[in-house]
């Protein structure tokens, strides 16, 4: 989230679209009523009507993978009713920056396009520069070429008839949508989204929330209380994960994973290092080099960061095609993998095209399981079509404890690092896993200093001991290790820090191995006053108190900065926008921000306010991504027809998929559109919830929602059991037929919908039914990897 | 302290935190249920589940509301279900919370089924094992120590609240004026005959047959709204549904 849970009160729309929030972030719907009693509106964009649905404002179905066309449409509706926020635009926006002249766009495909590799060169869709090196803008915005008039040729083809025909949502909904939400484009005014895998995972998932992104450009509401782009994580910790670099492409604090290309730690900084030459230009990543050493550092404190660099892993390419959740299972499935570590995880549910997964599996030598209870990855060599007496893999479980058997930090969405003490000791002496990662560690040392290996350096200069005390983990050492000390006696600005002490702040690190903090965003969370995530007060100023900031509760990356970006919550000479909820404040007698901390002390109009982005500009146009610049429609890859109003490019043309597994294009077998989702009571795959009773009677055995007309087509009865089945396989589920689905009119062709939630798997309860994602098939956006598993086709029967 | 819930419905989102929060305070077993094509589930009140989310899909002039009525006792200001005991302290009624207890001398009861027979809105059911007849009994141990019923605390959206009498029928007042603004059929229902008032956004009877009193023997017609509820308090007045 830019913004963060209580924020949402602060809100005058809130669009819930690709998310269910009130079943699966019930605690958000405290902050989504408390908005509502103070008179906003609630809208709810998905293909089924739920019990976010029965709260909102306005519901409007659309067909799952449809979202460009209607975000899209509402991008040309903006434009066209001149609806945007036209200082904000212009001041804080990149729209009166010139394209260069290789970006072109034709009937679906943008400049660069490889047929042979699938992918972009990214190069062609370069800003014009001037001669400084800055790119060359037209502040009238009347230059064909700048990204304002760009994004009105490229959304022209958007219009309500075509919207309309290829999303299944009425007219009537499409307008009232636009108009409703495209209100909040003025200064006192705010619009938030709340979305979660209804939009990312999409083989344009990356893309749907660009879509959006540059909704809330035009409109103002980034940067702003109640505004933002509010990601709605699915864990309490993934937020957190996510920061400490869960992701092949990423090293902790979002510093890019290096490449072999890479020979030395400079090469690999420059390559990350943008250079901005506007003075206004905050440009914040030149920071990288300092951060980058403090981490090496911090992972291997005995050595120059030059050198340990060296002991990074490197990737070949930083494709997702190659290195993501699917390429890893399929290059398991051909036996190019002989272990893997399921550490709180349980692929043989989670994964899309579950088949396959299991079945990559069996080629494993050996499998680590570690969880709190057995699961089916553990169990994959019993489970349905398995013959345990052809499966070589060896299956090792470690049973670990449970979070609120431990002590440490969780980051929720809100990107507040919050403490939590150990509440009871786990059972039969189970350990947390930092204690088990410790110890493998631990070991994993002691063999290469008994066996020796090659390349022992990294392994054994590691700084193994700097997460524990007396030879076992310490949380607390572990956060302060995060945060960072000074590793040498360090004068800045006139102040000396002592060799031990901790950094006070990311401002305050080096890129000379003088500090080291294992990430940079966390630096300020474990400092000299304290356990700053162990904070617990309530108190604020009256202007805080209004918005909810709660600045002394807990922690929030950046440096306690509850609301990213709000430079841009004020005007260039630092009065808020809508002085009825100021964030922050420029007092002119004491020359210092009040309020929220700012993105940046500089006075008002001293730097442009997206301080994260090179140019220093909100990006309408974002030339980084893999598959373009502007977001652009285009259908799942299982899909009900075969042309869409946009252009002949059916699919997005650098998705990822494997050429040798069939797909459901307009195929009679598999006529309906499926999707995939969650309910209130169980939790991922099902694995801490399904062992519990109580929401086991509740939610008691696989079901898949299907409409009243659909049921009668193929003469269901509501309660029975049916079979739903895709290209890829079948599972049974309860038809549970209801009003709450309706079909959709796409292009004059009725097109039905069903869904079902992924909880379950055939270990237990015996009677539940397996997991949803034995139909969902493994293709991914070109971005991220994220599999499509929210639209597919299939087909439903009488079992 | 005369206690009273006050749920506003239309602020509930059937997250279903109450029902499993009961259960856990109560120590009370899950049900063996399979999915019967409703999210609702287990299907009814049972001996073993005294509070229940119950789904209703309504559609009216295209129009579709997915209604949800967390049920449980009402705690009756007057309970017409201490007429139908026979065993001396089988049913306590609290004059201090307004709480109504069923204990353990409810098993030695001879008709039990009359219980639900007297309560207006079809709640008190039997448990199997223990004989015993069973109900909300609005976690009265919990409230006498100064905490809020199980149910309550777990509530996300403020959909229940638990407090004084005054208080709550002051923010049931106060919420039910907000909620017309958005639902011009919005009511309280038997505010003031029971202790656990609803808010709903429609009529009564489109959630449940007994969120509303059951006034199947009453000629309602010709009673205005006042008199019929001070009907259904008098204690003298049987229902038989």
């Amino acid at each position: 989230m830019t913004n963060h849970w209580i924020d949402l009160k602060n809100s005058d729309c809130i669009l819930i679209m690709g998310s269910n929030a009130a079943e699966n972030h019930p605690i958000s719907f405290k902050w989504v009523t408390k908005a509502q009693e103070k008179g906003a509106t609630v809208i709810h964009v998905d293909p089924r009507f739920t019990r976010t649905s029965a709260k909102a404002d306005m519901y409007a179905p659309i067909r799952s993978g449809a979202d460009i066309a209607v975000l899209g449409g509402m991008i040309k509706y903006i434009l066209d009713n001149d609806l945007i926020f036209k200082e904000y635009v212009l001041e804080y926006t990149n729209a009166s920056f010139i394209v260069g002249d290789k970006y072109a766009f034709d009937n679906g495909i943008f400049s660069g396009y490889n047929r042979e590799t699938r992918s972009y060169d990214l190069s062609q869709w370069a800003f014009a520069m001037d001669e400084n090196g800055n790119p060359k803008k037209d502040p009238t915005l009347q230059d064909p070429r700048c990204v304002y008039q760009m994004l009105r040729k490229h959304y022209e083809r958007y219009t309500l008839d075509n919207v309309e025909a290829i999303s299944g949502m009425t007219r009537a909904d499409i307008v009232k949508f636009y108009e409703t939400y495209a209100a909040t484009g003025k200064k006192d005014k705010a619009g938030t989204i709340m979305y979660a895998m209804g939009w990312t995972q999409h083989t344009v998932g990356v893309q749907n929330i660009r879509a959006m992104a540059i909704i809330q450009l035009l409109l103002g509401n980034i940067g702003i209380p109640g505004g933002g782009v509010n990601a709605l994580r699915g864990e309490a910790n993934v937020q957190g994960s996510t920061d400490h670099g869960l992701l092949y492409h990423i090293l902790p604090g979002y510093l890019a994973t290096p490449l072999a290309a890479h020979q030395s730690l400079a090469e690999y900084n420059k390559a990350f290092t943008p250079v901005s030459n506007d003075p206004m230009s905050a440009n914040w990543w030149q920071n990288f080099p300092k951060y980058s050493a403090s981490l090496l550092k911090s992972m291997w404190m005995d050595d120059d960061p030059a050198v340990s660099f060296n002991y990074l892993p490197k990737l070949d390419t930083a494709a997702a095609s190659v290195y993501s959740w699917l390429n890893l299972f399929d290059k398991m499935d051909k036996g190019q993998f002989k272990g893997l570590f399921a550490w709180g995880m349980n692929p043989a549910c989670s994964g899309a095209n579950t088949h396959k997964t299991r079945q990559a599996l069996t080629r494993l030598d050996w499998l680590v399981n570690v969880n709190i209870f057995p699961n089916e990855t553990g169990s994959f060599w019993e489970g349905p079509g398995m013959d345990p007496s052809k499966i070589k893999t060896e299956v090792f479980f470690l049973p670990c404890s449970v979070s609120i058997e431990k002590e440490g930090s969780v980051s929720n969405s809100g990107r507040w690092m919050q403490w939590r003490y150990q509440g009871p000791d786990a059972p039969h002496g189970f350990k947390p896993d930092g204690d088990l990662m410790y110890e493998l560690m631990h070991e994993i040392q002691a063999l290469y200093k008994k066996e020796g290996g090659v390349y022992p350096e990294p392994i054994l200069r590691f700084n193994l001991e700097g997460w524990a005390t007396n030879g076992i983990f310490d949380p607390h050492k572990t956060a302060k290790l995060i945060n960072g000390h000074f590793t040498r006696d360090v004068e800045i600005g006139g102040t000396v820090y002592k060799k031990g002490t901790q950094v006070p702040s990311f401002a305050m690190l080096q890129a000379d191995g003088s500090t080291c903090s294992g990430n940079w965003l966390y630096c300020n969370s474990y400092t000299e006053q304290g356990n700053m995530a162990a904070r617990r007060s309530l108190a604020q100023t009256p202007e805080q108190e209004k918005l909810g900031l709660f600045p002394n509760y807990t922690w929030c990356w950046p440096v306690n900065r509850r609301i990213l970006y709000n430079r841009a919550s004020v005007d260039p000479t630092g009065k808020p926008w809508n002085p009825e909820l100021p964030l922050i404040q420029w007092d002119a007698i004491t020359k210092k921000w009040v309020g929220d901390v700012p993105d940046g002390g500089w006075a008002p109009g001293e730097r442009h306010p997206f301080i994260m982005t090179r140019f220093g500009f909100g990006q309408l146009y974002g030339p980084g991504r893999a598959d373009g610049p502007l977001p652009e429609y285009y259908e799942p890859l299982e899909c009900p027809v075969n042309s869409h109003p946009f252009s002949t490019t059916l699919h997005n043309p650098t998705a990822i998929s494997y050429a040798d597994e069939d797909k459901a294009v307009c195929d009679p077998r598999y006529p309906f559109v499926g999707t995939t989702y969650r309910v209130t009571e169980h939790w991922q795959t099902g694995l801490m919830t399904r062992n519990q009773e109580w929401l086991v009677e509740m939610e008691p055995q696989m079901f898949v929602e299907m409409s009243e007309e659909l049921a009668a087509l193929r003469g269901i009865t509501n309660g029975e059991k049916v079979i739903v089945e895709s290209v890829r396989g079948s599972v049974w589920a309860k038809a549970m037929v209801t009003k709450r689905f309706k079909p959709f009119d796409v292009q004059g062709t009725v097109i039905h919908q069903v869904g079902l939630p992924w909880h379950y798997g055939w270990t237990w309860p015996k009677d539940g039914g397996d997991s949803a994602n034995i139909l969902t098939p493994s293709v991914g956006d070109p971005n991220t990897g994220i599999p499509e598993t929210k639209a597919f086709m299939v087909n439903v029967r009488k079992a | 302290m005369s206690k009273t819930f006050f749920i506003d419905l239309t602020k509930c989102t059937a997250c279903r935190g109450c029902q499993v929060a009961c259960k856990q305070w109560k120590k009370l077993p899950a049900e063996k249920t399979v999915n019967w094509g409703s999210r609702q589930n287990p299907k009814d009140l049972s001996g073993v589940t005294l509070k229940l989310v119950r789904f209703s899909e309504v559609e009216t002039n295209g129009k579709l509301q997915w209604l949800f009525y967390p049920e449980q006792c009402r705690h009756c200001v007057e309970p017409p279900c201490i007429d139908a005991m026979t065993v001396p302290g089988s049913i306590v009624h609290d004059q201090e919370t307004g709480a109504v207890i069923y204990t353990s001398l409810t098993a030695k009861e001879p008709n039990k089924e009359s219980f639900a027979a007297n309560c207006p809105y079809d709640i008190p059911r039997i448990n199997k094992e223990t004989g015993m007849v069973v109900k909300c009994d609005m976690c009265n141990d919990r409230v006498k120590m100064g905490m809020l019923p199980a149910c309550v605390l777990t509530c996300p959206t403020g959909a229940m609240n638990f407090g004084e009498r005054e208080d709550m029928l002051e923010l049931a007042e106060k919420n039910l004026e907000a909620a017309q603004k958005r639902y011009p059929d919005a009511e309280l229902v038997d505010e003031y005959t029971v202790r656990v008032i609803y808010l709903v956004q429609t009529s009564p009877t489109s959630y449940h047959e007994y969120l509303e009193a059951d006034a199947s023997s009453i000629q309602r017609g010709p009673l205005s709204r006042k008199q019929f509820l001070a009907k259904l308090a008098s204690p003298l007045k049987r229902m038989n549904s």
